[in-house]
């Protein structure tokens, strides 16, 4: 089982409401995944400045965590129970540095200049609400509502799982393939936080990427690297992909108007979007990379 | 005179009470037409029901639309979900938009009419309705199809026809590639006019020309074991 939505803004005019739509579909979702629920929501801030998602341990003080990390002009604001840390880009470095060495035991969920990720174990409106899902704003955000099939129901195990800068990974499926792919990475020194097959995806398509593919060249790869059945929906931080395995084990919907691109493991998520009963609705064919971007802002 | 349609909005109705109201109607019911309300994706609307009546989803159907179907008329006025008329009976299921995967499944008898394209497995394991798709269907189409027939007007994917009985297909478009044990045969005039009489039931009769379909069946090669043939398995 598992649930997947997305949901990309093609003009302004829904990125007010962006939370509150993935909020609702998430809840839809909930049949399909009540172990644990988790999101990305992609917000730009300004070029100049790196956002760190955290979730730091319970009772953490967020200022005095601030205040140990010591980087300059940098603020900090909690959110159920993670927090993000905004920092200046060029202090990145020194933020990843100051966060192992001063706050070992806090967990650096997503980082990026766009993306905050948040992810929590309970029913997916409950997780929605516990972090304020519906008054965020942003162009683009996916979320997953998880049943747990190859690993333990755990924060750490929801999804997204998020390897790179703005970059994040929803998976409905389950991999056969990823101990052997986890082993190829870890050899060229990638490093894994759980025993998660989403997680060994997340590395592959941020490995690859790093090796110069696009996105797009990355999940082609997948296609050929990856055994196992999956949708994966992949955030960026100009927008998202989409990719079914071959013969299609998940189901997949998708949804475009003029104001939206939006992506569901089922129609039922999208049913409550506005204009949808006037939106192209189709199922995105297996094999095929399907992407969305934001052009380029200034 | 065509009667007043019963509507249920499932707004604020439940498909359980939906079904249930459906599966309460007797076969000599007067209250032979329904209009569905904002079903809004919802599964398994309008399934197991067993009265000639019609009822008209107006919008797009979840998982298992009309499954079990016997004797009656369903109508999506949108796109079906995952195994759309699975198991039907008898009747007839139009759907207006694109089905997603495993269209008529296993089904019986009846009508399935596909208005747009299926999905991957459409047909799966049929043991003797007859499925007819206005597009194209995805890949593993047929697969183990026993009986009846499956008339594709577009393309069909990859392995069609995997593993068939004895099902009888026709597309009109482009097959990817032929599953095992399916085979291209002859068009014989009685295949022509078994072809013509499943168009014309789903409406098409002069629409479109018989003889633009090639026919694909098994060859028996797979299901009558034969030692020579070990190899194949």
């Amino acid at each position: 089982m598992c649930g997947i939505v997305g949901l990309f803004a093609k003009t302004p005019s829904i990125e007010a409401e962006l939370g509150a739509h993935l909020a609702a579909m998430l809840g839809t979702l909930a049949e399909r995944g009540p172990d644990s629920a988790g999101f990305a929501v992609y917000a730009p801030a300004d070029a100049a400045t790196m956002k760190f998602t955290l979730r730091p341990p319970g009772g953490t003080d967020p200022e005095a965590l601030l205040a140990r990390l010591g980087i300059p002009d940098s603020s900090i604001q909690t959110r159920g129970s993670h927090a993000v840390l905004s920092v200046p880009a060029e202090h990145d470095a020194r933020a990843r540095a100051a966060l192992a060495a001063q706050a070992p035991d806090t967990v650096v969920v997503g980082r990026g200049r766009a993306m905050e990720l948040y992810k929590e174990v309970g029913l997916p409106a409950d997780v929605a609400r516990g972090f304020g899902l519906g008054d965020m704003r942003g162009t683009h955000g996916i979320g997953h509502t998880r049943m747990a099939t190859e690993s333990a129901v755990t924060t750490d195990g929801a999804h997204p799982f998020s390897t790179g800068p703005d970059q994040c990974l929803v998976h409905n499926g389950s991999l056969s393939n990823h101990n052997g792919l986890r082993r190829e990475l870890q050899r060229v020194g990638y490093g894994f936080a759980t025993d998660n097959d989403t997680e060994v995806a997340a590395v592959y398509l941020t490995a690859r990427m790093r090796d110069g593919l696009s996105l797009g060249d990355a999940l082609h790869g997948a296609l050929r690297d990856l055994d196992g059945f999956y949708t994966f929906v992949v955030g960026t931080g100009t927008g998202f992909a989409v990719l079914r395995d071959p013969i299609a084990c998940k189901p997949a919907v998708m949804a475009e108007t003029a104001e939206f691109v939006a992506f569901g493991t089922e129609y039922r998520a999208l049913a409550g979007l506005p204009g949808i009963d006037t939106a192209r609705v189709w199922e995105p064919e297996p094999g095929r990379v399907y992407a969305w971007e934001h052009g380029p802002t200034a | 005179m065509t009667p007043e349609p019963q509507t249920v909005d499932l707004a604020d109705t439940s498909v359980r009470d939906l079904n249930a109201a459906l599966h309460a109607l007797s076969p000599d019911t007067n209250m032979t037409a329904w209009r569905v309300l904002n079903p809004g994706g919802r599964h398994a609307l309008a399934a197991g029901l067993l009265a000639p009546v019609t009822v008209e989803i107006m919008g797009h159907a979840g998982y298992y639309c009309a499954g079990m179907n016997q004797m009656a008329t369903v109508v999506v006025h949108g796109n079906a979900g995952t195994g759309v008329a699975e198991n039907m009976m008898s009747g007839r299921v139009e759907v207006r938009g694109d089905a997603s995967q495993s269209a008529g499944a296993s089904a019986h008898g009846g009508l399935l009419l596909i208005g747009g394209n299926a999905g991957a497995r459409c047909g799966i394991s049929l043991k003797g309705a007859d499925i007819v798709v206005k597009g194209s269907v995805g890949h593993m189409s047929a697969f183990m199809a026993q009986a009846g027939t499956l008339v594709v007007l577009g393309d069909a994917g990859d392995s069609f026809g995997d593993s068939i009985y004895e099902a009888h297909l026709y597309v009109r478009g482009h097959v990817a590639n032929l599953g095992t044990d399916c085979v291209e045969k002859p068009m014989r005039d009685a295949n022509r006019a078994e072809l013509f009489a499943k168009l014309a039931a789903a409406g098409l009769a002069g629409e479109v020309d018989v003889g633009a379909f090639r026919r694909y069946g098994s060859s028996r090669l797979l299901y009558q074991f034969h030692v020579d043939h070990a190899a194949a398995y």
